[in-house]
This record gives structure tokens, C-alpha cells and sequence, in this order.
């Protein structure tokens, strides 16, 4: 086992990092997208990167189940939810329509720079808390657990930091695929019934955010949240 | 005892897709019928669930701990029914009155049976999924009064809560990581699986799994400093929603705290857990106890009020004596009833003297022969006043901490409360006490909005007397069985 750590790391080892490690970039990505399209498919890449990343576990650590998750949780996050969120926000101009309603460029409370420089201490943080943690995975590399953490918390600045409701709804979705990287390195073998409802359930939030985005629109006129500000004390 | 798990899982689920195309005085009927049964249904469970567990297909599972929480649910389920007949009738002029009360009555249906569900799931991982749906119905139903306060509320809502359901997926999942360890690869995140592997799953997972959890459920219990969604949406849901939201849905949310935290108590021992209740409830206290002074909207100030009795359940719980623990069961039954009477009441102060904001509102008692008083009683209740149920639990606690040498957190829950009492009384006694305006033009006549808003306030009082004055046997027998589960040798 000790050899195992001096040594360079397994071709598998090392493909699932460098998955895992596209899921954070992603995950950064989402600071300057200037358009809710372009916001929306950058979290079906990320969704796409992490049903690869189950593909690879589920054929290399002989978990036929997670063939079935990939599948699934391909077709729900990589399609079915980036579908869902643009037809439901088709109506308001957001995709096809107006254009003014698309850009949430100006959606920014700190410059990109700064932004990337939180997130970047902030993932640190994360990355080696976790790796003292001494938490093992039958399954990936712990290094993958430790990114997995990162992708939560730059969710986090990322949801802090944009100010628009399709931010902050990506935002949260892309937290929800950094929880089920984590649940991919700690708990692969999670009944695949169980994984489904999870599935399940994140459709349901998605639609729901999709018609409070919708809601809000309707009221605000805009994407943007810096007006949320009369309800408070 | 299984048809009654079923009956109470299929019946609100049934009344909601009634309601989606009945004619909606049929919807009205339905929806009182289905909360007043699905009360009796619970009622009936008790006996058995004070003497044993029901389970049911692996799925379903109802020990005396779930049956606190389902009495609580069922209760509120069934008052705010029938009281929202009398709300829905008229007082809606600037919406499309029919498409609102269709919504109305579907969501308040299928809340309650996401709530009512959430105890009955065996495992972990089927409560999580439980509560997620809790939230984002309860979120559409925040949002249902189409203003821009509301739209907020539910934007803040749905996100903060989601946000912190996510840590407690993660949660959820660190304890199926820390369960394979023991059990093996495939096990289904079961509670009596996890309970019996106790003290042989790994610390560092369970430590982890229970701070988010409590981090995570807490921000749908409403624990400071992760309560801010709270008065929100407490404020701008309509009334018999918020009236849910409070009584039920934060106790639903922390009946997820309180099976991690049997968990986390076979795996550490009980100091850790308790420990961690203990900050966050006395933070909880303390912030809601300031922030119940000053509060110019009536349904916030009650919001804040929810917070603060948060904060004296975590308190409680980090007691641990058996006569802390058996004060906390008590106050989630105690809590319902008495802030689902507080909000139904001042849902008919706000629709008679047309405001909701405290320092324009006056009269209450002259106006209103039988909700005012209720209102009042209501008030004592929540500042824990004799004879109501809510003086005999945090009497219990207190006792508890006490003999367990908590002395400084019981002094603290004390001051908290007693500070928090006469910050509520302080702004709703004028509400009620002082002289209705005499200005010209528009003088209220006395006299109650509808029979249907005062009903089941009335019940919810004869509640909180029966609980104070004289719980039935029954009930003292089922606290005594969850006060074991939950790690407190019976006295």
C-alpha cells in the first residue's frame, strides 16, 4: 500500500483525476459566461464529464450497476434538465426571444479575476482539508474526493458571487454534480434504486427553479437579483 | 397497522389529484375530509408505535420518534385544512380567484403528504429524498401569492434550502460510506443497520456526516446562522402555509437532525453530537430573542419566534437527560399546535383590520369576540405560560439540563425564553389591546370573517390544555419508548 502511494499513479487513477479534474474547470468556467445558453451547456459538459467518469469506474471496478447510473444520469443531466430549464425559459426571451433577457454578463459583484482568486483559495482549502481527513475510496483515487470537495465549494462562491437567477440555479445543480462526484468516490455502491430517486428528485428541483425563474422574471423584468433586497430584518 | 402506513401515504397524495380537476367546493370538502382523517389515522398508529416499531417492505418504518413528528404534521394537517376554507373565501380580489384556490388546495395537499411521508422512510436516503420534495413544494406554495415579496421569498427560499439539502445529501452520503465499512458494500443506508453497527463505524465519517447534516437539515429546521430564508417565506406564504412551514415542516426537518444524531451518538458517544446541538441552539435562541423586538411585520416576528423555539428543541436535545429529551417531544407537539394557532390567528387579524404590519393594526380584541382571545391565549402559550403544553416541556427541559449539571445552558434557555416572551407580548398585546381606530370612513364592524378560521384554533387551544394540563397516557407511554431510541434511560 505504501509502495503503492510512492508510485506513480495507475493509468486509472490518473484518467479519473484528470475527469474529475475537468469537472472543476468547468465548474470555473461558469464565473464569465456572459450567456444563460452558454451557462446551460456548460453544466450538461460537466454532467456529460461526470457520467464518463462513472463509465470508467464501472468498467475498470466491475460495478455493472453504474453503467445503468451513467446512462441515466446522462440522459437526465446532460439532456433532459439542460432541455427542460431552456423551454421553460424560453417563454420570457431568454432563449430565441429577446435577447436583452439572455445576457446575464453583468452579473458580476467582483471582477473575474478576484473571483477566480477566491475560488482558487478556496478549492485549496478544500482539496488538502480533505486529503487530511484520511477518508479511503474503494473505488478512485482519494485525490478525486478531494476534487469533488473543490467543485462544492466553487459552486458555493460561484452561487455568492452572481448575481442572477440562472447563475445561482446552475450554480446549485453543478453543487449537486460536485455531491454526486463525491458520491461516486465514497459510495459507488449505493443501491442503484436509491441513485434513481436522487435523479428523480433533482428533476423536480429542476423544474421548480425553472418556474421560480420564471416567476421572477415575470416581476423583475430582469435575471437580475441585486433588486431582492426588500425583505429584510 | 400496515394498512394505516398506506392509508396515510396514498390519502393526501389522493386528495391532491382530486383536487387537480374536481369542481373546487368538492376540492374544499376533500381537503378538510382528507386532514381530519389522516389526524385519526396517526392518532390510531400511536398505540402500536409506543410498544414497537411498524415496519413495512423494507421501505416504510414508524418508531415512537416518527410518531411525534407524524402526530405534529397530522394535527396541523387537519386544523389548517378546515381553516383554510374559511381563508380561501374571498380576500383574493386582484387574483383569478379559481385558478389560485386549485393551486392552493393541491400544494397544501400534497405539503402535508411529503411531510407526513418524511418519518415513515426507513433509510436515510429516502427521508433525504422526503424532504427535498417538502421544499420545493412548499417553495411553489410561497410563491402562490404572485407579489413581489413573494417571488423573493421563494427565489431565497428555494435556493438556501436546496443549497443546504445538498450538504445534507453529502451528509447522507458520508454515512453510506461510513456504513459499507461495516456492512458491506450493499446496504440500503437503513436507520437500524447503521444503529446496530454503531460503535464500529469509522469516527472521522460519522463526525463529518453529522455536522452537515446538521448544517444542511438545518437550514430547513431554521437554526441560526443558517436560518435567513425563514422569515421570508414565512411572512409572504399564505397563512395556513405558513401556519405548515412553521409547526411542521422545521420539526419534520429536524426529526432528519434527530436520526443522525442516534447515529452519531452509537458511533462517537453522546458528547460530540450533543456538543454541536448545543452551539447552534443556543446561537438560535439568542438571535431569534433580539430579533422578536423591533419586528414591524406580525408574521416575521412569529417567524422569529419559530427560530427561537428551534433553538430550545437543539437545546434540549444536547441535554440528553431523559426528562430533557421527553420536554423536547412534547414541545414539537406543544410548538405545532400553539404557532399553528398564532398564524391562523393573525391571518384573521390581518384580513379584519387589513394590514399586516403591527404598528397599523389595533383593536384586535374588540373586534373579534372569539380570535382575539384564542390570539391571546396563543401568546401566553408560545412564551410557555401555565396551564399550556409549552410550559410543561421547556419546564422538563430546564429540569433536564439541570440534572445533567448543564447549569450555564439552562440559565442561558431561561434568559432566553423569558427575554423572548416579553419581546413577542411587547408588540402583539397592542395589537390586541389597544382601541380600534375611530377615524372617519371606514369603521370594522365586530364580529368574526368566518366560522371555518376559528374552529380549528379552538381545537388547537383544547390541544395545548390537554397537553399541559393532562397528557393522555398514551402519549407519556410513547415518549417514553422515543426517549429511549434517542439514547435517554427512562425515568
Amino acid at each position: 500500500m505504501l509502495a503503492a502511494t510512492v508510485a506513480a499513479p495507475s493509468a486509472l487513477a490518473g484518467g479519473a483525476n484528470v475527469i474529475a479534474l475537468g469537472v472543476l474547470l468547468a465548474e470555473f468556467g461558469m464565473f464569465r459566461q456572459a450567456l444563460l445558453r452558454d451557462q446551460v451547456r456548460l453544466y450538461a459538459a460537466q454532467s456529460v464529464l461526470l457520467a464518463a467518469l462513472a463509465i470508467v469506474v464501472a468498467a475498470t471496478r466491475h460495478l455493472p450497476e453504474l453503467y445503468v447510473l451513467a446512462g441515466l444520469s446522462f440522459a437526465l443531466k446532460a439532456v433532459i434538465v439542460p432541455v427542460v430549464v431552456r423551454r421553460l425559459l424560453r417563454g420570457i426571451g431568454a432563449d430565441g426571444g429577446d435577447p436583452r433577457w439572455s445576457d446575464i454578463a453583468g452579473s458580476h459583484t467582483l471582477g473575474i479575476a478576484s473571483t477566480v482568486l477566491i475560488a482558487i483559495v478556496v478549492a485549496a482549502f478544500g482539496f488538502f482539508t480533505v486529503a487530511a481527513l484520511g477518508i479511503s475510496s474503494p473505488v478512485l483515487p482519494v485525490t478525486a474526493l478531494s476534487i469533488s470537495i473543490a467543485v462544492i465549494l466553487v459552486a458555493f462562491v460561484l452561487m455568492i458571487v452572481r448575481q442572477d437567477v440562472v447563475s445561482q440555479a446552475i450554480g446549485f445543480l453543478s453543487l449537486e454534480n460536485g455531491v454526486s462526484l463525491t458520491a461516486l468516490v465514497v459510495a459507488a455502491g449505493l443501491p442503484l434504486i436509491l441513485e434513481i430517486a436522487f435523479l428523480f428528485d433533482l428533476l423536480v428541483v429542476a423544474v421548480v427553479f425553472g418556474l421560480l425563474i420564471r416567476v421572477h422574471h415575470g416581476r423583475a423584468e430582469s435575471m437580475s437579483t441585486a433588486d431582492l433586497t426588500s425583505l429584510r430584518g | 397497522m400496515h394498512i394505516i402506513l398506506l392509508l396515510l401515504l396514498t390519502l393526501p397524495a389522493g386528495a391532491a389529484l382530486i383536487c387537480l380537476r374536481a369542481p373546487l367546493p368538492a376540492a374544499r370538502t376533500v381537503t378538510a375530509l382528507s386532514g381530519a382523517a389522516s389526524f385519526g389515522l396517526v392518532i390510531a398508529l400511536v398505540p402500536a408505535a409506543a410498544h414497537g416499531d411498524i415496519s413495512y417492505l423494507r421501505l416504510l418504518r414508524v418508531d415512537a420518534l416518527s410518531a411525534v413528528f407524524m402526530l405534529a404534521t397530522g394535527f396541523l394537517y387537519g386544523a389548517v385544512a378546515v381553516y383554510s376554507v374559511g381563508y380561501l373565501s374571498g380576500g383574493h380580489d386582484h387574483l383569478p380567484q379559481a385558478r389560485y384556490a386549485r393551486r392552493f388546495w393541491v400544494g397544501l395537499n400534497l405539503f402535508a403528504w411529503a411531510m407526513l411521508a418524511a418519518p415513515m422512510m426507513s433509510n436515510l436516503a429516502l427521508l433525504w429524498v422526503a424532504i427535498e420534495v417538502t421544499t420545493v413544494i412548499s417553495a411553489l406554495l410561497v410563491a402562490i401569492e404572485d407579489t413581489d415579496g413573494a417571488a423573493e421569498a421563494a427565489w431565497k427560499y428555494v435556493l438556501l434550502a436546496s443549497t443546504g439539502l445538498a450538504l445534507a445529501l453529502l451528509a447522507t452520503i458520508f454515512a453510506y460510506y461510513a456504513g459499507a465499512h461495516v456492512l458491506g458494500q450493499h446496504y440500503d443506508l437503513g436507520f437500524t443497520q447503521l444503529l446496530a453497527a454503531g460503535p464500529r463505524l469509522p469516527h472521522t465519517a460519522v463526525r463529518l456526516a453529522f455536522v452537515l447534516a446538521v448544517l444542511g437539515y438545518g437550514t430547513k429546521t431554521g437554526l441560526v446562522p443558517v436560518h435567513t430564508w425563514l422569515p421570508d417565506a414565512h411572512s409572504e406564504a399564505p397563512t395556513p402555509v405558513s401556519a405548515l412551514l412553521s409547526g411542521s415542516l422545521l420539526a419534520v426537518s429536524f426529526y432528519a437532525i434527530l436520526r443522525f444524531f442516534q447515529v452519531a451518538s452509537a458511533a462517537l458517544g453522546p458528547r460530540f453530537p450533543r456538543d454541536v446541538l448545543l452551539v447552534f441552539g443556543v446561537a438560535s435562541l439568542l438571535l431569534a430573542m433580539l430579533y422578536l423586538f423591533g419586528q414591524r411585520d406580525i408574521k416575521r416576528l412569529l417567524a422569529y419566534s419559530s427560530v427561537e423555539h428551534m433553538g430550545i428543541l437543539a437545546i434540549g436535545v444536547s441535554f440528553g437527560a431523559p426528562a430533557a429529551l421527553a420536554g423536547v417531544l412534547l414541545h414539537v407537539l406543544g410548538h405545532a399546535a400553539a404557532k399553528g394557532n398564532a398564524f391562523m390567528g393573525a391571518g384573521v387579524l390581518v384580513r379584519k383590520l387589513g394590514s399586516k404590519r403591527i404598528m397599523s393594526m389595533r383593536g384586535g380584541l374588540d373586534l373579534l369576540p372569539w380570535s382575539g382571545p384564542l390570539f391571546l391565549l396563543a401568546l401566553f402559550a408560545l412564551g410557555a405560560m401555565p396551564p399550556f403544553g409549552l410550559f410543561r416541556s421547556e419546564f422538563e427541559i430546564v429540569t433536564g439540563g439541570l440534572s445533567s449539571g448543564s447549569y450555564a445552558a439552562a440559565a442561558i434557555l431561561i434568559v432566553g425564553v423569558t427575554v423572548a416572551f416579553f419581546g413577542l407580548a411587547s408588540s402583539l398585546t397592542r395589537v390586541l389591546l389597544l382601541p380600534a381606530p375611530v377615524a372617519p370612513g371606514t369603521r370594522v364592524v365586530r364580529g368574526e370573517p368566518s366560522a371555518w378560521m376559528v374552529v380549528p384554533v379552538a381545537a388547537g387551544a383544547l390541544a395545548l390544555l390537554l397537553l399541559g394540563v393532562h397528557p393522555p397516557a398514551e402519549l407519556t407511554d410513547l415518549f417514553g419508548r422515543a426517549v429511549t431510541l434517542l439514547g435517554g434511560r427512562t425515568s
